[in-house]
């Protein structure tokens, strides 16, 4: 997969390097601030309340 | 990561393209598992860092927001639903008074908000939050605080280093409540040490300082805590947090009793002898 990723970016080596820069952070920030926003309720962490009883 | 591609044979010259053989194939789907797992890896280190990191920054900003509100609110004349005021109902949501403990630091302070029955996620990323159907701060009964143990502003994350006989200080705006943690001698892991409580049929119940209970004890949110049905004779406090950290398995909870009241004068200003607290804990 990394290595057709890089197959397929356009430019000599030093443009693709800075290419796969943006590439990472993007995937990065769409985990940081999307994926996992949305998936950590859904774990079993962190929980800290007792049933409220009345 | 070579522990991963250790499954893989000796790489293949991938920059050339030949006809492929069956070995290629082979190498070819070793690769691509092998990039997978390394790949999932990655994602998983990053959610730790966005779990420890990344969630404190935005709970950082709601507790900030939460703090400013609530200042605001106690600089006004009639100052609405806050504890001492005519209105005891506090917004769910809003702030209902500060969080001192000497303990763990002199910058340690958190707004406690107003939080459901249960306080829910978005109001413990707002900070550390009060269930709302137990008693205000400094009134007889159980006032109860839950609280982020890791990542999300982590309030309560070094609850544990709390001994018995420390200071638990709750700010409103009539009022500096001094809690102290359950246990006598004063200094002892809290886990060990019961204290007698007075209750209103009379006499006293042994409480600990701090237990480590199953998530579905409610019984300790009791105006008496762990004893169902029986009348407060003490303003207690009880914060519950996740233990151990990062699971859902248990809950720490931490007992306090109120012990001193100091009429608050000017909001954020400690007196003199609650400042004194502070002292306490320098060794």
């Amino acid at each position: 997969m990394y290595t057709w990723i890089w197959r397929h970016l356009p430019g000599p080596v030093a443009v693709k390097l800075v290419q796969t820069l943006v590439l990472v952070a993007l995937v990065s920030a769409l985990l940081l601030f999307v994926i996992f926003p949305w998936l950590e309720p859904h774990l079993p962490i962190n929980q800290v309340t007792v049933p409220g009883n009345k | 990561m070579t522990e991963t591609t250790a499954v893989a044979p000796p790489p293949a010259t991938p920059e050339r393209r030949p006809a492929r053989s069956a070995g290629d194939r082979v190498r070819f789907v070793l690769r691509g598992v092998g990039q997978t797992l390394i790949t999932l890896g990655l994602v998983v280190l990053l959610f730790v860092v966005y779990e420890v990191w990344i969630t404190n920054l935005f709970a950082a900003r709601e507790q900030k927001k939460v703090t400013q509100a609530l200042i605001k609110e106690w600089q006004k004349e009639n100052a609405l639903a806050l504890p001492g005021s005519q209105d005891p109902t506090v917004p769910i949501g809003t702030g209902l008074g500060i969080l001192y403990i000497p303990r763990l630091g002199r910058d340690y302070h958190f707004t406690i908000v107003q939080g459901s029955v249960i306080p829910d996620d978005a109001q413990l990323e707002q900070g550390p939050a009060h269930y709302k159907n137990t008693a205000l701060p400094g009134k007889v009964g159980n006032f109860a605080v839950a609280g982020h143990r890791v990542g999300k502003g982590e309030p309560f994350l070094n609850i544990d280093k709390l001994r018995s006989g420390d200071a638990v200080i709750v700010e409103t705006r009539s009022a500096w409540y001094v809690y102290r943690v359950l246990g006598t001698p004063a200094g002892k892991n809290p886990g060990s040490v019961h204290e007698d409580v007075k209750v209103a049929a009379g006499g006293t119940v042994s409480l600990p300082g701090r237990e480590i209970v199953d998530p579905s004890a409610g019984r300790v949110l009791d105006p008496v805590p762990d004893h169902d049905g029986m009348q407060p004779a003490s303003a207690l406090m009880t914060m519950t947090t996740c233990h151990p950290k990062f699971t859902a398995s248990h809950r720490m909870i931490v007992y306090s009793k109120l012990v001193t009241k100091v009429a608050n004068e000017a909001a954020l200003k400690m007196p003199a002898s609650v400042l004194a607290l502070y002292d306490e804990v320098k060794a």
